[in-house]
Formats: C-alpha cells, structure tokens, sequence
C-alpha cells in the first residue's frame, strides 16, 4: 500500500491549522503563543538580565539560555515525565542554536536572555512550533535582532514528500519515514537548524528543503501579523 | 533616489526591509545591508528628513549616560555603594560622588546609606562592559525616606513625565503626592495612602493607554473624577 492520502485529508505541501499571539504572559519580558494543529507552544523570554554564577558571563556578549519542557499531561501516550530529559536537553540545545544567528547579544556583555518554552499539548513538530513561538517572543522583549526565525518540519513518508508531518506520519509504520524539522531566517533565506530521523536522497532532500522554504514563508507572515497586532494600536 | 518602504509611524518588526536606497540614513534600531535598511528590533519606524528610527517599545531598561534613575542599595563596600538600576547591570557609587558632608576613613557607609534604601541618583558613565558609575551630586538627587516604589515599563516613561513635566506636576497637583520617575522605570511616591494609591492608578493608566492621543486630557478628566471622590 503507497501513501496516497493523508489521513487528516490535507494536501502534501500544507500545513496543520496555524494560530499565533503574541504578548500573552504579563510577567514576562517578552512572550508569544504559536499553536500548529494540535501542537500549542508557549514561549516566555526575560532579560537581558544578570547572570549568576559568574563564571558563565561573557564579557564579549550575551548568553543565550533555552529550556524546551513538554508538560506532563502534552503528549498523547504515556505521562511525560516531569523535568528534563536527555531528548528535552537536546531540543533545549538545538532551539537555542537555532536562535543565535539572529541575535545581537554582543549589545548585552555579562548578562543572559532566558527562553522558557512550555509545551501543554504536542502532537509532533513541537521543537519547530518552539522556535516560532521563541523567536517571536525575542521580537517582543525588545531584543536587538537581524530578522525572526520560522520553523517547521518537513518528511518523506513512504514514497510521498510532505510538510508538517503530525503524530500518525511521524510514526508510520508501513514504509520509510524521514522527518526533517528545518528552521529558517526568512530574509536571508539561511538555514539555522537541520535535524533528520530516518533516511532520504539527496536530491529528495533538496526538494523538501525548496518546499519547506516556502511553507516558512506562510509562517514569517503569520508570526509579523501577530506581532504587529500586539502593538497595532500604537499605530496611527 | 531611494525608496522608502513603510508607512510612517508603523510598527515594524526585525528583518523587515524599510527602505532601499543609499541615500537614505539607518538611524536608532535599524541597521544597512547592501542597499537596504533593515529593522533591528520591534518599533515604531519614524522618517526623520533622510534617515529611518524605530522608536521602542517593549525591553528593558539599558543604563544610558545622563539619565537620572531610582536605584536601590545591594551592597555596601570599602569605597562606595552597589546599586540595582532595574537592568541588567548594576551601579557603583563612589564616595566621593555619594554626599558633600565630610566621611573620615574607615567610617560605616551604612549610616549614610543602608541596604535597601531607595536613591535618586544620575549615571554619569557606562563603559562597553556596562559598568555603570553614578554621582549623587546635583540638584534633586538624594535617598528617599518613606513612601512606596512602583515599577513601570521604562519605553513609557517619557508619557507619564509629559512635555517638560507636564503630566507629572498635574498628577502631583491632583493627588497631592511626591513624586519622583526614574528613567529605569521605578517610581517614588509619596502622600497620604489614599492620594499615593489615587497617583498609583493615574500612572498605571497612563502606562496602559500611552499610544492614545489626547492622553493629557483624559488623565485630567480621570483625575477630576476619582480625585474629588477620595478626598
């Protein structure tokens, strides 16, 4: 059997639904909202602020600090356990990686930039809809930055190329699965995160990489119209 | 002849283009590539003759030479005292700037000032590294005795001081308070409990509806209303 129809009835090159807000924690120094389908990220920035211990300063610029958690209760088999994890560590490195080209932390010497990204409900692409939420939520801090980041993955499942592969693609068990969560500086068009689970061509590879360049495109709009809402009344 | 891509007076976000050109100038939150002027942060862009600025809106405050802020005592050491400026960095204040009364050697700085206390200071340098040095030396910088600190978002402080003052002296007229605004965004407010709590909701106010128009006006009618109901 070949994958002729995905099972939520989408299109090859679409995404899930896309909803995006910004400003939604008051605490916060910064904070956006970027839900895709049934996968919500909360991300929430503070600083740039001190940072202790001393030892981690840098004179020559500011630390980045990421902490990807999936809430207990997201996930729809088993309980996530509670605190981090080797796979919440290595999201939590990646996102952060993810970030930095954009950021022009040498404007903050010896301090730190916290982003805190909750998960309450994941359904695959969690680590793409962080980054979104997370760069939006840099942009809302007030943070000195070259342009927003936008994520999303992309895959090859059986013998069919498609984007934003949810829970039941990600693991299905028919044929060859590729799931490749890309992320992108949408005005230079540089690629910032490359991640693969499974095995593709080259020449697929680049194909997804041109569709998932597009799909990113989709997203910089969703993520520029939710920032301008927060401040839209400001305006005029 | 360059072309300028935004509209006046709206928000821009970063790695959006605001206009293409050589001839026009990337001025405060903006920065040039190529041809291109691009935004650096999330503003306001405003054409300013040639050149592109973006006003902030949202961040925290960065110690800038010359502001006058509230700072509070963290530390106390040999040779002056460490202050927290409501960012990132904190501030020394150096003996010699502190007071004109004379401090023999060795003297206890507490009793001049103690942890905790509030201060009016002025930065007077920030270094590369953001080592902050302020100076009590000046007219209205002293330690506030008694009355209570908020916190506002430092972007809105120039709308609750108003053109020269404006705003602040009717505030302190209405609610018959003290008042002192930091340009870090902590403000010092001092009165009868219902006048500081009456100042307390005007400044709130202001900082939630600061973008409006015709803001002084409605600032004087809230305060008209709730001001005769209080006193």
């Amino acid at each position: 059997m070949t994958y002729k129809q995905r099972i939520d009835g989408r299109k090859f090159d679409e995404t899930r639904p896309i909803e995006a807000k910004v400003g939604v924690i008051q605490r916060a120094d910064g904070s956006a909202m970027f839900k895709i389908g049934n996968t919500w990220a909360y991300a929430a920035v503070y600083g740039p602020r001190n940072l202790h211990p001393k030892f981690l300063q840098d004179p020559q610029k500011g630390v980045l600090r990421c902490n990807y958690n999936m809430m207990p209760f997201s996930s729809s088999g088993e309980r996530v356990r509670p605190g981090g994890s080797r796979r919440s560590k290595e999201i939590s490195l990646v996102t952060g990686k993810a970030l930095l080209p954009v950021l022009n932390l040498e404007e903050y010497p010896n301090s730190v930039v916290d982003v805190f990204i909750e998960l309450p409900q994941t359904e695959a692409g969690s680590r793409c809809a962080g980054i979104c939420a997370a760069s939006m939520a840099l942009a809302d801090a007030g943070l000195k930055m070259k342009d927003l980041v936008c994520a999303v993955s992309v895959g090859k499942v059986h013998d069919k190329l498609l984007i934003d592969l949810d829970y039941s693609e990600e693991s299905y068990a028919d044929g060859a699965v590729a799931d490749i969560p890309i992320a992108i500086m949408p005005n230079s068009g540089k690629i910032t995160l490359l991640q693969m689970d499974g095995e593709i061509s080259k020449e697929e590879l680049i194909k997804l990489l041109e569709m998932g360049k597009k799909i990113c495109m989709d997203i910089y709009e969703v993520q520029r119209k939710a920032l301008k809402e927060k401040y839209q009344e400001v305006e005029a | 002849m360059s072309e300028i891509k935004i509209k006046d007076k709206s928000i821009a976000v970063p790695g959006e283009t605001l206009a293409v050109g050589m001839d026009t100038l990337p001025g405060a939150g903006t920065y040039r590539q190529d041809e291109k002027i691009i935004a650096n942060r999330i503003g306001l862009a405003v054409v300013e003759g040639r050149t592109i600025k973006l006003i902030p809106l949202s961040g925290r405050y960065i110690p800038k030479t010359g502001d006058t802020i509230i700072c509070k005592v963290i530390d106390v050491g040999f040779n002056g005292w460490r202050l927290d400026t409501n960012s990132a960095y904190s501030a020394m204040l150096p003996i010699k700037d502190a007071t004109s009364d004379f401090i023999a050697r060795g003297a206890n700085l507490t009793q001049y000032y103690d942890l905790g206390d509030y201060l009016v200071c002025k930065i007077v340098n920030v270094t590369s590294q953001k080592l902050i040095d302020v100076s009590m030396k000046g007219p209205g910088l002293r330690k506030l005795k008694g009355g209570r600190i908020i916190e506002v978002d430092s972007n809105k402080v120039p709308r609750i001081i108003g053109k020269q003052g404006s705003m602040v002296m009717m505030i302190k007229d209405a609610a018959k308070c003290n008042i002192v605004v930091g340009q870090n965004g902590i403000i010092w407010i001092d009165g009868e409990p219902l006048n500081e709590l009456l100042a307390i909701q005007t400044i709130k106010k202001i900082e939630k509806e600061s973008h409006m128009s015709g803001l002084t006006d409605k600032i004087k009618e809230f305060l008209e209303k709730n001001g005769n109901a209080k006193n």
